[in-house]
């Protein structure tokens, strides 16, 4: 059941116990027992809302930002990522093969707040070497969904 | 003109689901739970495979029986999904959809008067196809305390010494219907002893719920009298691509493919090049619609139980066919007494075969969201004629 079950909640967090244990022909208190294991072994770890900002007025702007580190001895990578993922406006850090060390996704209000905290904090970190900074233009697709997608149905309405 | 049209065309019924979409079409904003077809999209990477192969010019016919690429990558699916091996260059052609496949496989086995045995309910096209090759259709009315799977008992009555060949259509299309290896080894046993062909429509073979679908062809003593049809369309979601195959011995896949030959040509070309990259590459696309598709069949049964509607656990396809006989209305008038009050088309058993009166065809070929309004509406309505009573 859990790998169907995660990708079911991947898809709608919101869906309630009722309607999974249906769709997973499970009883109610299974799923439930299942998902609380999941939260405490940390599998879940949140259940977000997927927004598009761009629809709204509320400004916000996301860069993309390559940083090469000199990692640390004994600790890799790993210290030098907390110190970059310990700031709340970094939404993400992902460790990277290839050409740099660290992607770091920030999500500020404007494009000066985010100069401010790669010339301000992200560069003045000891370990890290350089930073490459890519501002994001638009949107199409985020967490698997594609944004403005039309659903209309194609197909003729009755066939055999 | 007043020279007459072919006997046997006039003679075939237009078929009943044309009657049932002229009335839904002509209602705009009504919710429709009667279509055959997958509703997901062809996975892009299969699409984008077409889209490449118009780019590079690969616009022209390929051979008969279709390319030898695709014809051979059927044969690596046959033999990895049933245990089957067929040769790729003489068991094996490429049809314009699994229609073609039904047609032409009947025209080259049937001689003018041999039966043709047809369980039913099942999909409109294969009586039609028997009559316009000559034959006799002799219909087998299925039973639902059978869970409308054919018995042993029920194709042995049916035989005579003109039977030529059985349609196997499984997992069913209206009823979600499978048979089962028990059930495929009863009935083989006996089509073995009365020595008659079998064209098993596997179509939905790999959309089943419970084991994995098992084909008569891989019973021992079947694969030299059986034709296995398939195609793209419900597996890939590929309806439009209007691609399928035939594998079968190679004496009657050589007369399949003079008919294909002068009728047809070949299958799209576009199409066989994307069949290649969703036989290559498809696996998980078919493993997240299963997936898709089995939780909105237990989403209805369990709609339908908590409205205490009679339907048997169908595994199969992406049907459900619950019966309505309680309500002492015939399938039709069911059917359209439910459009009008609720707006929601659903086919009338009946359009599948005598055997389907008193039943629905209810597809799930539709997302939860709109599932879930159609099973309330339905909720509704049963409530209402069971208070009318």
């Amino acid at each position: 059941m859990r790998d169907e079950l995660l990708s079911l909640i991947e898809k709608n967090s919101r869906i309630d116990l009722k309607e999974l244990a249906v769709l997973l022909e499970q009883e109610e208190i299974d799923v439930a027992n299942e998902i609380a294991k999941l939260e405490s072994e940390g599998i879940i770890c949140g259940y977000h809302t997927l927004i598009n900002w761009d629809k709204t007025n509320i400004e916000k702007v996301n860069a993309l930002i390559e940083v090469k580190v000199t990692p640390q001895r004994g600790q890799g990578f790993d210290k030098i990522a907390e110190r970059i993922y310990n700031y709340p406006e970094v939404r993400a850090v992902y460790l990277i093969s290839g050409g740099y060390d660290l992607l770091v996704i920030l999500e500020q209000k404007s494009l000066r707040e985010i100069a401010n905290f790669v010339s301000d904090k992200l560069s003045t970190l000891d370990s890290v070497l350089s930073t490459a900074t890519h501002f994001v233009l638009k949107k199409y697709k985020d967490h698997g969904t594609i944004f403005d997608k039309k659903s209309t149905d194609e197909r003729e309405v009755i066939t055999p | 003109m007043s020279k007459p049209l072919s006997n046997i065309v006039e003679s075939i019924k237009p078929s009943g689901i044309r009657k049932f979409f002229d009335i839904v079409s002509e209602m705009k904003d009504a919710i429709s739970l009667g279509v055959g077809e997958p509703d997901f999209d062809t996975p892009w990477h299969i699409r984008d495979e077409g889209i490449y192969a118009l780019e590079k010019g690969k616009t022209f016919y390929t051979s008969n029986a279709g390319l030898k690429e695709l014809r051979e990558e059927i044969c690596n699916y046959i033999q990895r999904s049933q245990g089957i091996s067929y040769d790729p260059l003489s068991e094996v052609i490429v049809t314009v959809g699994g229609s073609e496949a039904i047609d032409i496989g009947l025209r080259a086995i049937i001689n003018y008067g041999d039966e043709v045995i047809i369980p039913q309910p099942a999909y409109v096209s294969y009586e039609p196809c028997a009559m316009l090759a000559g034959a006799k259709p002799v219909i087998i009315n299925l039973k639902a305390e059978n869970e409308f799977r054919l018995t042993a008992e029920e194709l042995e009555n049916a035989i005579t010494d003109k039977t030529k060949v059985l349609i196997l259509p499984f997992p069913n299309n209206p009823t979600g219907a499978i048979m089962e290896k028990e059930d495929l080894e009863k009935i083989a046993k006996i089509i073995i002893e009365k020595d008659i062909y079998v064209m098993s429509d596997e179509i939905y073979g790999e959309l089943t719920y419970k084991n994995k679908h098992v084909s008569i062809a891989s019973i021992e003593g079947m694969k030299e009298r059986t034709i296995l049809i398939n195609g793209f369309s419900k597996a890939y979601a590929m309806t439009g691509w209007r691609l399928g195959y035939a594998c079968g011995p190679k004496e009657i896949i050589k007369q399949m493919t003079k008919i294909h030959q002068f009728a047809i040509m070949c299958a799209p070309t576009t199409s066989q090049y994307a069949a290649v990259e969703a036989l290559k590459n498809g696996d998980e696309d078919v493993k997240m619609m299963r997936q898709a598709y089995n939780q909105r069949r237990r989403f209805l049964l369990n709609a339908f139980k908590e409205m205490n509607l009679e339907c048997f656990e169908p595994y199969g396809a992406f049907y459900v066919f619950p019966c309505i006989k309680e309500f002492g209305m015939t399938s039709e008038e069911f059917a359209t007494k439910f459009l009008e009050e609720e707006k929601v088309a659903a086919v009338p058993g009946n359009a599948f075969g005598e055997s389907g009166e008193g039943y629905l065809r209810i597809s799930y070929a539709y997302s939860l969201e709109n599932l879930k309004i159609a099973m309330e509406r339905l909720k509704r309505f049963v409530e209402n004629l069971r208070k009318q009573k």
